[in-house]
């Protein structure tokens, strides 16, 4: 509906990267539909990303990420880097729509040109995070944003997706919010780069952060904890003669007055660091695109599915399934069968 | 399968009015009926406004206001949609706006302005069919 | 109230009713509805019989008037002894235009004013500030200096009269410019009688005009109170309120709860402080709602008297009797108006204040029929106080004390809503009071979800609005409207620049330095507030020193 650059696809993408921040809005809405240009707008921009460190935030609801991630994005701007914001929010399973409200926590970001901020909703995507994030972060990538900031949903399964997508993974825990810290219910603690108590100034976040510290001397035996003007700090292993897995620092924050900002800048700055200077940081990286290409491939499979076999076939096969006549992995052969001779069924 | 384009919808409070009932009130409605909805929150300038609708891309911007300060505000958010263009977003408005200032509004590009008691699948009716229309021009 | 015998008698008769006359009647016709509810959602019996106050006792829930538990009003006589104070709130414009109108409406018979501000001034802004772009005088009257305060109540005697003020974040700052303009006419403080609302909770939970993050604000709101019980006997330093949290959705339960909660917590915050609750809590005030269902807003009253009484005598140990009373001032619900047929108004505005009447308030305020359209106009708000003087004089309600008490449906939806309040305030406990429940958006979502299903009972057309959904008229609404003075602006702010140029800046930096350093310790701020004031500090200068040192809110995102 609004004006679409057409066909002019390298124009589009110049514009993008030079800053036009309307065309970056309109690729995002683009690669969202999954409208005809995006797939050429993402091969032509593909080329020109890599620069961003991108920071997947996670945690359950009620842990203040959206405020968290407005601390973390001021932060940065007073450091002089430009952030890019992917807020995600679930879409409703009855009927499609979503509420977008992220961005109303982050009112501090408004006027500055160095801030670019994106709500999405998750559109029914198994796990809570959208396919259309990925596109998102090479998108904001490509535009020149330095940082980009992904707030995920927080329902769990996300926060294997965001995996795929961040370099450092920021998971968030509050204090009060049930008996069990959340982090450890949904099993993610293994994948976070950074912890985060926030509300740190409510009452049982000394319970919340020794619990967690106990997991964490769990995970990392060889590594001590060291408490450091009331937050904890890693005493990281970077020497030569003990190059040990990253240890994530547990840090406590109250994002609302933007307490535990800067600290908690300085550990994605020392990941970051981590990740382009050691060779466990390289395996990630390299782990990392495999997974997307992963995905992609199976995206593009689907696709090519969908084209060469009728949905008569599909749902035929489906019911036999349904019936027990035919196990799933006999109907996944006949279905393979059929993509790679088109035309019999 | 292919899904048909949600329609992303921004429900913004221009200026100092607190009263974010019927905002909300629509946002909701709106979700259930499909939409996307981004919320801005209160005390939005006119500025703060344009820059989310373009940065959300949205298809509709919806503006709510009681406090009577819409004369002076409104066409300033058009304007600055205008400026970004994105001249052909569908502006919406309700609230507490007499009659009488009306046709100001319109000509000032407000597409449509709602009265208070206006059911809400009216107003989401109205936006599916003016986004509809503008997606075929 | 009977006894085993009567109870027994009176159940089979019930039973013989039902069988011999109510089925008869169902079969022939059945009822017009499947359920009757209040507006509130709750069921409400077909009939209500001795049967449903069975275990009552009149001495401990029910009692005298002016005597605890009070459910039957705070005053002995009430409207034998002193009618309701008709207190029409106002307030448009420039300082000199809302005069006019108070003079207008005390020549019309009113007893009390009340004045409206504009959003500039109830967050704190002079009329050229930035943030004030096009929003002058609009909803309310602009205040931005002692000056306009001085011109405000120019010819109106303050010192016979009682002054209700409408602000919250910039309370503080508002009623000193109150203070020292009547303190220029030679009236001193201790004279004055009115209210400030100055209740910041309910901001955070429904109006929304905050400035101040919530501990600056309460601290500033306690250094009121304190202030008030030590130098203004007569005023009521706060009001706390239930109307906007009504406005904004919340059902007749939601209301008394979050309004009562929120009176503990100022109750809590003042003990904190090492006030003694019996110097204090005389003086503490309320604001309700007075929506469309009559019977549930009069039990509503009714059972807040009681729940307060209580509290306050059991909880906080008040011995005084007077720090036990709930005092309310009403106002008609706003958002029950509609621009379809304005006129109708009228006709809700009368029932909403028969409730209140009936229900023993204080003071009240009707609202206009246009209210739903734009500021009220002169007609329009000589009708609405109209209303309340017919009330007053033809309709005989106040012939006698709390006269439905006794009845069985008042009785039961008052013990009803007492228990819904009670149930209420444990979740909130739960949530560890007030404030924590604000930031974890306890209110905002559940008064969300309620506007959300009366909006849904609305347009289903199972709750029907007359003019709305159900016999509407097609046409353009022509009732004359207020038209603001355009020139108003321009003159408000040569006020202001002649004011800046005027005053010795000296004082006023020195005074706003004082200010500033106070803020940081925890000194009472009143007498530097009014200071500041007395040299002149506008209203923007003042609240950007507070803004400055105890930072500004910011609302949590919730649905």
């Amino acid at each position: 509906m609004s004006q679409t650059p057409g066909n002019d696809i390298a124009g589009w993408a110049e514009r993008l990267r030079q800053g036009d921040r309307r065309a970056l809005a309109r690729a995002i809405t683009c690669v969202e539909n999954g409208e005809a240009p995006a797939a050429a707008l993402l091969s032509a921009l593909y080329p020109c990303g890599g620069h961003a460190h991108v920071i997947g935030v996670t945690g359950a609801p009620g842990t203040g990420k959206s405020t968290l991630v407005n601390a973390l994005a001021r932060a940065y701007r007073r450091r002089g880097l430009t952030v890019g914001i992917l807020a995600v929010d679930p879409s409703s399973p009855f009927t499609g729509g979503a509420i977008l409200g992220d961005r109303l926590r982050m009112r501090d970001l408004a006027g500055d040109a160095g801030v670019f901020v994106r709500s999405m909703a998750t559109r029914g995507s198994t796990g809570g995070l959208s396919r259309m994030a990925a596109d998102a972060v090479h998108l904001l990538d490509a535009a020149g944003y330095q940082r980009i900031f992904i707030e995920t949903v927080g329902a769990g399964q996300d926060e294997v997706e965001v995996a795929r997508l961040a370099h450092t993974i920021i998971v968030v825990e509050a204090p009060g919010l049930g008996d069990d810290i959340q982090a450890i219910k949904a099993g993610i603690l293994e994948t976070a780069s950074i912890l985060v108590v926030n509300k740190a100034d409510r009452e049982g976040a000394e319970q919340t952060i020794a619990s967690l510290r106990m997991m964490l001397d769990l995970q990392h035996p060889e590594q001590a904890t060291v408490s450091h003007h009331g937050t904890l700090m890693a005493i990281a292993a970077a020497t030569p003669e003990a190059p040990g897995r990253w240890r994530p620092p547990l840090l406590a924050a109250v994002a609302t007055e933007g307490r535990g900002a800067d600290e908690i800048i300085d550990a994605i700055e020392a990941h970051r660091l981590y990740l382009t200077t050691t060779p466990e940081g390289a395996g990630l990286r390299a782990r990392r695109a495999e997974i997307e290409l992963g995905h992609a491939l199976d995206e593009a499979l689907r696709h090519l599915l969908a084209q060469r076999v009728a949905r008569e076939e599909y749902v035929r096969l489906l019911e036999e399934v349904i019936d027990r006549r035919v196990d799933p992995r006999s109907a996944a052969e006949q279905l393979i069968r059929c993509l790679c001779s088109p035309g019999e069924s | 399968m292919s899904e048909e384009r949600r329609i992303r919808v921004l429900v913004a409070k221009p200026g100092l009015d607190g009263h974010d009932r019927g905002a909300k009130v629509v946002a909701r409605a709106l979700r259930d009926a499909g939409m996307e909805v981004i919320y801005t929150g209160l005390r939005q300038t006119p500025e703060m406004i344009a820059e989310a609708a373009l940065q959300e891309d949205v298809d509709v911007v919806g503006l709510s206001i009681l406090s009577g300060a819409h004369l002076a505000l409104l066409p300033r958010i058009t304007e600055l949609l205008r400026k970004n263009g994105m001249a052909d977003v569908l502006v919406i408005a309700g609230g507490i706006i007499p009659d009488e200032d009306v046709p100001a509004l319109e000509a000032a590009g407000i597409a449509r302005v709602f009265g208070p008691g206006t059911p809400t699948d009216e107003i989401a009716a109205y936006i599916r069919q003016q986004v509809a229309e503008r997606r075929q021009a | 109230m009977f006894d085993e015998e009567q109870l027994k008698a009176i159940a089979e008769a019930r039973r013989a009713w039902e069988r011999d006359v109510l089925g008869p009647a169902l079969a022939r016709a059945g009822e017009r509805r499947d359920e009757f509810t209040t507006v509130s959602g709750r069921p409400v019996e077909r009939l209500y019989t001795p049967l449903d106050q069975a275990g009552a006792s009149y001495l401990a829930k029910i009692g005298f008037p002016g005597s605890y538990p009070f459910t039957r009003g705070v005053h002995a006589t009430m409207y034998r002894g002193q009618l309701w104070t008709m207190r029409m709130f106002a307030g448009f414009g420039t300082a000199e235009e809302t005069n006019a109108r108070y003079k207008y409406l005390l020549e019309h018979g009113e007893t009390g004013l009340s004045v409206a501000f504009d959003f500039p001034t109830l967050y704190g802004y002079d009329t050229d500030d930035p943030e004030a772009e096009g929003e002058f005088g609009k909803c309310g009257v602009a205040v931005s200096s002692l000056a306009d305060m001085e011109v405000l109540f120019d010819g109106i005697p303050v010192d016979r009269i009682t002054t209700s003020m409408t602000i919250n974040g910039p309370a503080a700052v508002i009623w000193a410019m109150y203070i020292v303009a009547a303190e220029r006419r030679g009236i001193p403080m201790a004279q004055l009688g009115g209210t400030i609302q100055n209740d910041i909770l309910k901001e955070y939970i429904a109006q929304k005009s905050w400035i101040f993050p919530p501990r600056p604000s309460m601290r500033l709101i306690v250094d009121t109170i304190e202030f008030a019980s030590r130098n203004l006997p007569r005023w009521n330093p706060i009001s706390i309120s239930g109307y906007h949290i009504r406005e904004a959705g919340a059902t007749a339960a939601q209301e008394l709860a979050y309004t009562l909660a929120d009176g503990f917590t100022y109750v809590e915050a003042c003990l904190e402080r090492g006030l003694d609750v019996d110097r204090f809590a005389p003086r503490l005030s309320f604001f309700f709602n007075a929506h469309n269902d009559l019977f549930e807003e009069i039990a509503k009253y009714r059972a807040a008297r009681r729940i307060w009484a209580r509290a306050m005598r059991e909880r906080y140990g008040a011995k005084n009797p007077r720090s036990w009373w709930l005092r309310f001032h009403t106002q008609t619900a706003g958002c029950t108006l509609t621009a379809q047929q304005p006129e109708n108004n009228v006709v809700r505005v009368t029932l909403q204040a028969l409730a209140a009447v009936l229900g023993g308030t204080q003071s009240l305020h009707t609202n206009s029929m246009d209210e739903a359209l734009a500021l009220p106009s002169e007609q329009a708000v000589r009708v609405a106080l109209r209303t309340q003087q017919i009330i007053a004089e033809e309709s005989g309600v106040t012939n006698s004390v709390d006269p439905l008490a006794g009845s069985y449906l008042i009785e039961t939806l008052t013990d009803r809503l007492e228990a819904d309040a009670e149930a209420i305030f444990g979740e909130i406990q739960a949530l560890g009071g007030v404030i924590p429940a604000i930031e974890r958006g306890y209110f905002q979502r559940a008064i969300a979800e309620s506007a959300y299903r009366y909006q849904h009972e609305v347009d289903c057309g199972q709750r029907r609005v007359v003019g709305v959904n159900c016999y509407q008229m097609p046409g353009p609404i022509t009732i004359p409207l207020l038209k603001v003075d355009a020139e108003g602006e321009r003159r408000q702010r040569e006020r202001l620049a002649r004011l800046r140029r005027e005053r010795d800046a000296h004082a006023v930096r020195q005074a706003l330095a004082a200010l500033r350093r106070a803020a940081t310790t925890s000194e009472n701020l009143m007498p530097y507030i009014l200071d500041a004031v007395r040299a002149y500090a506008t209203l923007g200068e003042t609240c950007r020193v507070l803004r400055d040192v105890f930072g500004e809110y910011r609302e949590p995102s919730l649905f």
